[in-house]
């Protein structure tokens, strides 16, 4: 292959810099001794061992994660039973339905933030964890079932026409090709959505109640109330949890196997 | 011999598209029949029908002396080898030969013992534990195999079961499929769009176009004996022309033609007049290059118009009167000398009886 | 209801299908009419709100100080969706055309800020671009400038911002749809005389095109009703539409004019994703 542009390189890397040099100062300064400024004074790990002293954070963590483990699991089970149901739904009422599952991701959180909140208030529901979940699994649900239909579309119906041949019951047909198929898309999903929900700042904001605080919300009190480096560390933390997520979907996509199985009908 | 499979007036569309058109057909216990047709002429719909994979607009699907339409597939007691095979991707070859015997609740013992003599049928052993796509295009057609016959089926199913091999692989397969269906002496109900195919290995064909079932018949009746001028185009190469019959005289009938001189063909009983489809077989063209030979009953001129050489015989292509192809196909040790030349002027014969009428 | 699905599907999954319709029913069809509801209604004494329907509140919309907000609004987007396309394609290009060994790393690398909290990576920025950040030390060490200069809490702050905050939005739809081009078509190109130029003008360009839809949608909608990246480096007195909304809310309590707002935002973003999927090249939409 012809090599690639030289110019297009280099702006091609500027970018990668740009993306990456902020999140590397914020790393850098979260090991520096000074608490104020960016005057360097020596390694340390003290703002790192402020923070695992501090209960609110730790609280807060916790929080998170059982918020993004409940509307992962909620949205990956009713996804699933979207996604195959609309796979199997006669063709000309999936149309409508595709167009209506996406508008979740494409209106403005702020949006969605406020509808949930007054909805909440209205219905009178608590605010607290639950609304929070069911916040989260506004845009969750949707994009579990998107990740499920694009693997979904690839799956072939002669699979489920040879396993019904071969004695397979529905019931059978689900839980021994369907969803080991989609496993690598379920994997996939929930790893998306337990980010998706561990990084939402928004519509948690406006649905959370008192003792609900997740993590970004004790991140953006942290930075209202005044700019000490325990955020730093904390934000470095996130950085690498992510990264380690990245890593485990790297993980489970190599791991998937190969769909290339054409079926070309013939009669 | 007792009827294992009966379809009674099976009609199914697809919209608008009538894609089984009033089929019936009779199957008996042991055959090996091949349902034979042009790509879209509803034999593998046929076939989804008789696994209860399509329901069946009308009429009636019997499995031995069962009536088996309300059934689902998993109740009925026929497998299928899928076009392409349709091996599941995320098993290996053992769980994909195994998957219809825990359907069946069977004990582990049991499926590890009828997957492993499985194996050995259809020369599988030492790999039944990779996966599908480990294995070459001959192997995964062999696990399709082998995943439809461990469950014993009363009829195997085969939806053109070697299209996704290559040449040479496809002959090889030929003979194991039918050396297999001996072994286990099941009825193999098989659709292909392969006359070669179709005419080498099995004991019954039925020729099917447009959902209609046009013939059936052993491969000799098929070939020598097509009912219509579609059953013959679609078996063999065939040389033909349209003509009108002027008289007929114990099966043999004398048809006019615009361009030809009179000509005489095998002709079925009951066609006595009109219009009628003569085909006479490349193989039974015979070539004289100098002057007609008495020992025919037809002769034309004709004009060479190609030759090719296809190994052990040699295809020749002739331009008729009517600027009709016809096509003769010479053994190699019977080819005339000197060698025929492009656009040389010759004659070709054939006997009364080695061509025949059908009605129009 | 018998004949909804083609196939037959276990009794369980019906069941979740339609809990999951239902879910979506009345936790996202139902907040939506709920704002335009509200959006109708006066405003209550204590700030509640009182079901006397009225157009006051979009009304109050027409005013020229709303207006300045909106505009702005769309300003920040347009802009930040078009240096978004121009940084990220080069990136893009040069990710999907990457050897498969390059290509993994490149790739890991593009994911990870895209995985990365939202609030950790704006928050970044304020590190940098504080009086006493890192870019007015390198500033002042370089003897650029003498005196720190005031680049937190301004326009350009949030432009940057958005920027950076979605960038990755649209370099994932366009290495996905730079990887669907052939390289033969390139090579093609170059065979028949086009220069580099040329062939990025006539053949990947136009061929990316629904990686920049795609990637401009992702990065124009979120931009647009940005709450985050205008609260914190625009310092909330540089305003746009998602800080209004969420002023009106939870400071000045006035939840119909806020949801006049709110309606007002989904409209601006459903009109433009409705012009966008009409467009030619719009079903490649995500």
């Amino acid at each position: 292959m012809r090599a690639l542009p030289k110019p297009l390189v280099l702006a091609g890397f500027m970018t990668m810099l740009f993306l990456y040099v902020p999140v590397i100062i914020l790393i850098g300064l979260s090991f520096n001794a000074s608490a104020m400024g960016v005057t360097w004074k020596g390694f340390s790990i003290q703002w790192y061992e402020k923070l695992l002293a501090d209960p609110s954070i730790m609280d807060a963590t916790i929080n998170s994660l059982i918020i993004a483990v409940l509307s992962t699991f909620f949205s990956l089970l009713l996804g699933l039973g979207l996604a195959i149901g609309m796979e199997k739904w006669r063709k000309g009422h999936a149309s409508w339905m595709n167009i209506l599952i996406l508008l979740p991701l494409v209106i403005p959180e702020i949006l969605m933030g406020v509808a949930l909140l007054m909805v909440f208030v209205f219905l009178q529901v608590p605010l607290g964890f639950g609304s929070i979940v069911i916040g989260h699994m506004v845009f969750n649900l949707p994009l579990t079932v998107v990740i499920l239909r694009a693997r979904l579309r690839k799956f072939d119906p002669i699979w489920e026409d040879a396993a019904r041949d071969l004695g397979a019951s529905s019931w059978n047909v689900l839980t021994h090709i369907t969803v080991p198929m989609l496993r690598p898309a379920i994997v996939g999903a929930a790893l998306l959505s337990f980010t998706v929900s561990l990084d939402d700042f928004v519509v948690t904001f406006f649905v959370a109640g008192p003792g609900s605080t997740t993590l970004p919300l004790k991140v953006f009190s942290m930075i209202k109330t005044g700019l000490t480096p325990e955020v730093n560390a904390l934000s470095a933390i996130m950085v690498v949890v992510s990264m380690a997520c990245v890593g485990l979907s790297w993980l489970f996509q190599s791991q998937a196997y190969s769909f290339s199985i054409k079926h070309d009908s013939s009669s | 011999m007792s009827s294992i499979l009966v379809l009674k007036d099976v009609v199914k569309t697809h919209g608008q598209v009538v894609a089984v058109n009033h089929v019936s057909l009779t199957i008996e216990r042991g055959e090996f029949f091949s349902i034979l047709g042009p790509s879209g002429s509803g034999k593998s719909t046929l076939l989804r029908v008789i696994a209860g994979l399509d329901i069946p607009d009308s009429g009636t699907i019997t499995i031995q002396e069962r009536i088996v339409n309300a059934d689902p597939p998993h109740a009925r007691p026929v497998n299928m080898v899928f076009q392409q095979y349709a091996l599941f991707p995320h098993m290996t070859v053992f769980d994909n030969i195994a998957f219809g015997l825990k359907m069946q609740r069977q004990t582990q013992p049991c499926i590890r013992a009828a997957v492993e003599e499985m194996a050995t049928l259809v020369r599988l052993e030492g790999k039944l534990q990779r996966f599908p796509e480990q294995l070459s295009g001959g192997e995964q057609q062999r696990v399709a195999l082998g995943r439809a016959l461990v469950n014993r089926p009363v009829v195997l199913l085969l939806d053109e079961p070697l299209a996704a091999l290559d040449q040479q692989l496809r002959q090889d397969m030929q003979a194991e499929l039918k050396h297999i269906q001996e072994e286990v002496n099941t009825t193999f109900v098989c659709v292909t769009h392969q006359q070669d195919e179709a005419l080498l290995v099995s004991d019954r064909i039925g020729v099917m176009a447009a959902g209609k079932l046009l013939q059936v018949g052993t491969p000799q009746e098929i070939y020598e004996q097509p009912v219509s001028s579609t059953v013959a185009k679609f078996i063999g190469l065939s040389n033909s022309f349209s003509g009108m019959i002027t008289r007929t005289k114990s099966g043999i009938c004398w048809i006019e033609q615009e361009h030809f001189p009179l000509m005489m063909a095998r002709c079925p009983k009951g066609l006595v007049a009109g219009p009628v489809f003569v085909v006479v077989r490349p193989e039974h063209i015979h070539i004289s290059v100098d002057q007609p030979c008495n020992d025919y009953e037809n002769t034309l001129s004709a004009v060479v118009h190609d030759v090719a050489y296809h190994g052990h015989e040699v295809f020749y292509y002739f331009c008729l009167a009517n600027d009709s192809i016809w096509t003769a196909r010479v053994p190699r040790a019977e080819v005339p000398t000197p060698s025929l030349v492009v656009g040389q002027s010759l004659f070709l014969q054939w006997a009364a009886h080695e061509g025949f009428a059908l009605s129009d | 209801m018998i004949h909804l699905f083609s196939h037959s599907l276990p009794l369980s999954v019906k069941y979740l299908f339609w809990g999951a319709s239902f879910f979506l029913l009345l936790f996202f069809f139902l907040p939506l009419l709920v704002v335009l509801g509200v959006s109708l209604a006066s405003r209550g004494l204590y700030g509640g709100v009182e079901w006397i329907a009225t157009l006051d509140n979009y009304r109050r919309l027409a005013d020229p100080l709303m207006g300045i907000i909106f505009f702005r609004s769309l300003i920040f987007a347009s802009l930040a969706t078009i240096v978004c396309a121009v940084i990220g394609f080069p990136l893009a290009y040069m990710v999907a055309r990457a050897s498969p060994r390059w290509q993994l790393l490149l790739l890991t690398l593009v994911m990870i800020p895209f995985w990365t909290n939202f609030l950790v990576r704006t928050y970044a920025w304020i590190l940098l671009l504080r009086a006493d950040g890192l870019v007015n030390a390198f500033l002042i060490w370089f003897g650029i400038q003498s005196e720190p200069l005031s680049l937190l809490f301004t326009d350009f702050a949030v432009a940057l911002g958005l920027i950076y905050g979605y960038l990755p939005f649209m370099v994932l739809p366009l290495i996905v749809a730079i990887e669907r081009i052939s390289p033969h078509l390139e090579e093609a190109a170059y065979d028949l005389y086009a220069s580099v130029g040329a062939m990025f003008r006539h053949v990947v360009l136009p061929l990316s095109k629904p990686g920049f839809v795609a990637g401009g949608v992702l990065v124009f909608i979120p931009s647009l009703g940005a709450f985050i990246t205008p609260y914190l480096l625009g310092g909330g007195q540089k305003m746009m539409i998602g800080t209004l909304i969420q002023q009106e809310f939870l400071v000045s309590r006035d939840w119909p004019f806020g949801s006049a707002l709110s309606f007002a935002l989904m409209g601006t973003a459903l009109i433009l994703w409705f012009l966008v999927s009409r467009t030619s090249f719009g079903k490649s939409l995500p």
